[in-house]
């Protein structure tokens, strides 16, 4: 067990118990009293908690690189990366694939090599390409539904919201859906629990790394109406996409949209059980649900990024030397109260909400709009069946936390 | 004759779409989702110069501008 922590803002520790349970006075005490706090822990870490600070941050891509976004990751290095593409050819493409050293890109990339690697991404991802998902989103959220309404009861975590991102996710890769749970497995071993588990994170990130490539040369035979096929097909300054290049990004696909997603749409969930006028809003009001899904996204955002200094710096009288490593705290952000009237109260219909739930900058999330509809569709067709519903019993709803915080098994009753 | 213009700044604009789902009418993005006014921007009316502000209010990458111009 680590030793408690004393002091947030010199000692902190994202994966105390306390801090996953309830981070939000913590986030407050730090915002206050010293709003760029710092941790030995971890390897240790600087943690910005105010609005202004995380928004300057974040669009310093200068000194805050994105090669390592993960507290402790096993990402290569820029240069390694750079070199991937200026000196792919074939016979190196085993070599680099065969040791998953590839990286995560676009999101452990920066400029020159994200530019193009994003501009490929962004497209099937726009608002008009994911809309093409919401039927059978629907769809599955009803059958999800089907499975447990009679009972009276379910885990409106590992039941419901654990089971939608994967399966979308899937459907776009052209992978079958009976792969979701193993899908689930694998990226909360890399992201969640393999945060503080060096070797359990190397095998999931094993696991994902063998299963995309194996999925890539299938792809290669024969392709289809999927990503995969997609970033086969595409060319950048017309030439093919390396493959290891593909390969990350396959990987990035599945780590960074099924724990992030699944978490928000639990902690909606969560909130909804607990705040009959806010279902009831959302019920008499349809229309106010993308307003809504936003709020949600503010008040409970699930994603802690990380950056990596990657030259000697400053921020606000802070020497921050090279090597750091910043954790940004999107989620205590969106809390501050220097931007956002009333925080910590959720607003449904909130006007002022330019919550950086998705990042801020050139990193902002390629996959916020599949997010998005996916908690809209999830809270919709939920609503629809089960409009009436609150926690089994509050203290035991567990959370994951760290980078990623969402419920992770939450009983939730309903008259059947 | 002076009127009051939405503007998008495409240097800043990181394609949030939010601007896109407050007002559909007021804004289209591209296959990257990156913004632009629809047409000349122009705010017909007090109704139109709200919900440019709400946009403006709603952006997180602060890139969305009302000016004043003339027509």
């Amino acid at each position: 067990m680590a030793e408690p922590v004393k002091d947030w803002t010199a000692d902190y520790d994202i994966f105390a118990p306390e801090y996953i349970k309830n981070p939000f006075p913590i986030w407050d005490e730090i915002r206050e009293k010293c709003p760029v706090a710092h941790t030995d822990r971890w390897g240790g870490s600087f943690m910005p908690t105010r609005y202004e600070d995380l928004f300057n941050i974040a669009r310093d891509i200068e000194h805050f690189s994105s090669r390592d976004v993960l507290v402790a990751s096993v990402m290569p290095a820029p240069e390694d990366e750079e070199r991937m593409r200026a000196e792919w050819d074939e016979d190196e493409n085993e070599v680099m694939v065969q040791q998953y050293n590839v990286g995560a890109p676009p999101i452990t990339s920066d400029p020159p090599v994200h530019t193009w690697a994003r501009k490929l991404l962004l497209p099937p991802f726009s608002a008009n390409a994911v809309a093409k998902y919401e039927d059978e989103t629907r769809e599955l959220c009803r059958e999800l539904i089907d499975g447990f309404i009679d009972k009276g009861t379910a885990d409106g975590a590992g039941d419901y919201a654990q089971q939608i991102p994967p399966r979308v996710i899937a459907s776009m890769l052209g992978i079958p859906k009976d792969m979701a749970g193993t899908f689930t497995e694998w990226v909360r071993g890399f992201l969640e629990l393999g945060l503080t588990n060096p070797e359990l994170r190397e095998q999931s990130a094993r696991s994902i790394f063998e299963f995309m490539n194996a999925q890539i040369q299938e792809r290669k035979e024969k392709p289809g109406d999927d990503l995969v096929s997609y970033l086969l097909q595409a060319k950048v300054d017309g030439e093919p996409v390396p493959e290891p290049h593909i390969l990350g990004t396959c990987f990035l696909l599945m780590v960074a949209g099924i724990d992030t997603t699944w978490s928000s749409i639990g902690s909606a969930l969560w909130h909804l059980a607990q705040h009959p006028d806010d279902r009831r809003k959302i019920i008499e009001q349809p229309e106010i649900i993308g307003n809504a899904v936003e709020e949600l996204l503010r008040a409970y955002s699930p994603v802690t990024m990380a950056r990596y200094v990657a030259a000697d710096t400053e921020y606000a009288g802070c020497p921050i030397p090279e090597g750091s490593k910043v954790l940004m705290n999107f989620p205590a952000a969106n809390r501050d109260p220097r931007v956002f009237e009333d925080p910590d109260k959720v607003i449904l219909d909130r006007e002022k909400n330019p919550h950086i739930a998705f990042g801020v900058g050139i990193h902002r999330c390629a996959g916020s709009n599949l997010a998005r509809m996916e908690m809209k569709v999830a809270i919709e067709e939920w609503l629809k069946r089960i409009p009436d519903f609150r926690l089994a019993d509050p203290a035991s709803v567990t959370w994951a936390g760290g980078q990623v915080r969402g419920p992770r098994k939450m009983m939730v009753v309903w008259p059947a | 004759m002076k009127v009051k213009k939405v503007k998008v700044d495409s240097e800043k604009c990181q394609g949030h779409n939010r601007c896109y789902a407050l007002a559909p009418g007021m804004f289209k993005v591209d296959d990257y989702g990156y913004a632009q006014p629809q047409g000349d921007g122009v705010l017909a009316d007090e109704d139109d110069i709200e919900l440019a502000q709400r946009a403006v209010d709603n952006c997180p990458e602060r890139a969305i501008y009302i000016v004043e111009e003339e027509e």
